[in-house]
């Protein structure tokens, strides 16, 4: 089941540039949140400090309290930690070359301990099954590489190896941005039925995108929230003019 | 976009395309040439030694050791084993060692002042004499336990091995794309556990060829084993006693006066190149069956 | 920027106004025509009548073609709207013109007589509807739309007067039921004619507040700042 995240006074520097600006912000659970904003604005820099991605950078610092599930996650918990709650899809898809498709799905499992057979075989179908990509590659599971597949089904695979280790919330930072329509829409499904068991945060460039998929969208303008409401609201009549520029295409 | 510009019209025209070609072909030529050029001499090595030496090639070369000069007949049996001994704790030392400081170079290091001088160490290892080599470790080994040693003569070879390994090592690592890593770190995977599992599977390829490339650039070494291992008439597989090795052997052999040794020396080269290439292919081809269909 | 897309939004406004202009243009006539008995204005009237109608097919392509190609949001979503559910009001206005035009032209065949209901007054009122609520689409100003809301009971009341007035005149003067009956018709449609102007405000508040104040009972729902 999701979680709910609440964000207060977060603020984040690469070096000295001071790129989040006092966030506020109340993800609700089991709702899928669309953050946009343009290039550079910050947002793909506060989905990596919802799962402490943001720090393994050595320039980067971070101030402020995330609590995921009541749990504040850089007070109270490893970043280890975190990251297996905390799932994460990236723009580019990112297989593990060197394995087979069911060693990427089960890597997280593995790579964290399990070893049961019986439970990895489980759990590698039911994520495949959950990405929507099990039907396509069941027979080919340890014959092919992560790297052969294409770039709609590398993405689904990566998607269903962030949902094997059963994470409460799943951030996605432009998950579609690199595929085709055809492979968007597959994924945008996805995100719909994953909504009910997650809670998914998504970053997107393609208004229309969280448009379809989000119920709750944040606009980011140069470090700063400007405007968090429903997507109904922020893309129909939004409160801010800024929003408002940004989304009519009126922005500079 | 200029709609009108002085640009002449694009037409087809079968006097360029010829010359093209003609440029095309010379240069594709030029490089087939230096191919064969660079290849023909390992060609030419390998068909004299195989003139020289296949016909002192039987059953007892490989079985018996040698025999008092004069007597006809003996094998260098004691230096082939004696090689791969050192050859195995060569690679015991430097492999590990090498591929650790490649690790530590690649993902922790990076460009700290620590990490250049690491490397600055490395290469100027790379480039002290094997025979330098061969003394420093007689100083540091065989003085103090008072005697040759097969240890002595693999812990040289092995520190030999290590410049190789861990640049190697780095550079595989480094190529190693930041959204592998990522994707890893994501998941929750502590970084040693990452780098290990990860990153060093996906580099593994390539670091294969570099442990290669130094286990077949060591086991030709004579130098450095005249101060250390020393050779051994008899055969040995201690430890701690000189032991004979396959380039040693040969070395002796081929500025003795003896004909009988001369024919030995021959067919030991040809012994010691073809086990190299044999185990390089070996090793390369262990590493492609257990990579899947489709990964780089 | 989008600068051809908000070049074709200002295009897409400029062909509603030509639009307004002709279905304004076609009431006044047909009042005029009912001053003057004049029947060759009346075929004025369904002549352009013709071109209202192609008008607002195209004002209709084009708003087709700029929420299929172009995505738009917020504002400019609103916006499009408006002017299709406007261009959908001024022609029915130029229908309602013509519909007054075939009851002048049936009136004419009649002996001229007093009626107890201004029409000329009660088309002055529903033209400035109109017409103001046209200029509150063209200055974006929501607050003189909403003064069109208000301007409407009046209309209202002066069609119900007119339909008892003329139902009297029918008893009393039968002779007369013809011109009566024409002038009552004529009454509906002005009434009509004000309604749309009603909407067309309705709509430009929609678009400038992101208000949806239709059947409005006074107060608007869901109103922004």
């Amino acid at each position: 089941m999701g979680v709910g995240i609440e964000v207060s006074d977060l603020n984040a520097w690469y070096g000295t540039n001071h790129t989040l600006q006092e966030i506020q912000l109340t993800i609700p659970a089991n709702h899928a949140t669309a953050l946009i904003g343009p290039s550079g604005c910050g947002k793909s820099t506060f989905v990596r400090c919802l799962n402490r991605m943001h720090e393994t950078n050595p320039i980067a610092r971070v101030t402020g309290k995330v609590l995921i599930n009541d749990v504040d996650i850089y007070a109270d918990a490893s970043p280890v930690e975190i990251r297996r709650r905390v799932g994460m899809v990236f723009q580019r898809p990112n297989p593990f070359p060197t394995m087979s498709i069911y060693d990427n799905v089960a890597s997280g499992l593995k790579l964290n301990g399990f070893r049961s057979r019986r439970v990895l075989d489980e759990v590698v179908e039911r994520s495949l099954r959950q990405s929507a990509l099990w039907e396509e590659v069941k027979d080919d599971l340890k014959k092919k590489s992560g790297a052969s597949l294409s770039g709609g089904q590398q993405q689904r695979l990566c998607i269903a190896r962030a949902l094997a280790v059963d994470p409460e919330v799943m951030l996605m930072d432009e998950p579609a941005s690199a595929l085709d329509p055809v492979s968007t829409a597959k994924i945008e499904d996805l995100i719909f039925e994953l909504k009910s068991q997650y809670t998914i945060v998504i970053v997107t460039h393609n208004m229309q995108q969280a448009a379809r998929v989000a119920e709750n969208t944040g606009f980011f303008l140069m470090g700063k929230l400007i405007e968090f409401d429903s997507t109904h609201k922020i893309f129909t009549n939004p409160h801010d003019k800024r929003t408002e520029d940004y989304i009519t295409g009126r922005f500079g | 976009m200029a709609a009108h510009t002085m640009r002449p019209p694009l037409r087809a025209s079968s006097v360029n395309v010829f010359t093209r070609r003609m440029k095309s072909g010379i240069v594709s030529g030029l490089a087939v040439l230096a191919t064969i050029i660079v290849v023909a001499p390992l060609i030419a090595i390998l068909f004299y030694l195989l003139k020289q030496g296949v016909t002192s090639l039987n059953w007892d070369f490989f079985t018996k050791i040698p025999v008092p000069v004069g007597e006809k007949g003996g094998g260098m049996e004691n230096a082939i084993v004696g090689s791969g001994v050192i050859l195995a704790i060569a690679s015991l030392i430097g492999i590990p060692l090498g591929i650790g400081a490649g690790i530590y170079l690649a993902e922790y290091a990076g460009e700290t002042r620590i990490g250049n001088l690491v490397r600055f160490t490395a290469d100027v290892l790379n480039g002290v004499p094997s025979i330098v080599m061969g003394i420093a470790i007689y100083a540091l080994i065989v003085l103090p336990q008072k005697h040759f040693s097969a240890f002595a003569g693999g812990v040289v070879l092995g520190v030999m091995m290590v410049p190789t390994v861990t640049r190697t090592t780095e550079e595989m690592l480094r190529m190693v794309p930041h959204a592998i890593r990522e994707a890893a770190l994501g998941l929750g995977v502590p970084t040693w556990r990452s780098v290990l599992t990860i990153t060093l599977r996906t580099a593994s390829a390539g670091i294969v060829t570099g442990c290669m490339l130094a286990f077949a650039r060591v086991a030709g070494e004579t130098a450095p084993l005249l101060f250390t291992a020393f050779g051994n008439a008899f055969r040995s597989t201690s430890l701690n006693e000189p032991i004979a090795a396959l380039p040693l052997q040969i070395f002796v052999y081929a500025v003795s006066p003896y004909d009988e040794w001369h024919r030995l020396a021959w067919a030991g080269a040809l012994v010691l190149i073809v086990l190299i290439i044999a185990s390089v292919a070996l090793v390369r081809y262990v590493v492609s069956r257990g990579t899947l269909k489709g990964a780089s | 920027m989008r600068i051809r897309f908000h070049q074709s939004l200002d295009d897409l406004k400029e062909k509603l106004l030509v639009m307004a202009g002709m279905a304004e243009q076609a009431i006044q006539r047909a009042i005029e025509a009912y001053r003057t008995r004049d029947t060759s204005i009346c075929d004025l009237v369904m002549h352009g009548e013709l071109a209202i109608n192609k008008l607002e097919r195209e004002i209709d392509q084009m708003a087709l073609d700029l929420l299929a190609m172009e995505q738009p949001m917020a504002i400019d979503l609103r916006f499009i709207l408006a002017v299709i559910k406007i261009n959908a009001d001024l022609e029915r206005v130029g229908d309602q013109a013509v519909n007054i035009a075939e009851r002048v032209c049936d009136l004419n065949a009649f002996a001229a007589a007093e009626m107890p209901v201004d029409i000329p007054h009660m088309a002055s009122l529903a033209s400035s509807m109109v017409r103001k609520a046209l200029q509150s689409f063209i200055e974006g100003d929501a607050e003189m739309a909403r003064s069109v809301l208000a301007m409407d009971d009046q209309v209202d009341k002066m069609n119900e007067a007119a339909y008892y007035s003329l139902s009297i005149l029918i008893k009393d003067q039968p002779s007369l039921t013809a011109q009566a009956l024409n002038a009552l018709v004529i009454a509906r449609n002005l009434e009509r004619v004000a309604d749309h102007a009603t909407n067309i405000a309705e709509d430009v508040i929609f678009w400038v507040r992101g208000a949806d104040v239709r059947h409005h009972q006074g107060d608007p729902q869901n109103a922004t700042s």
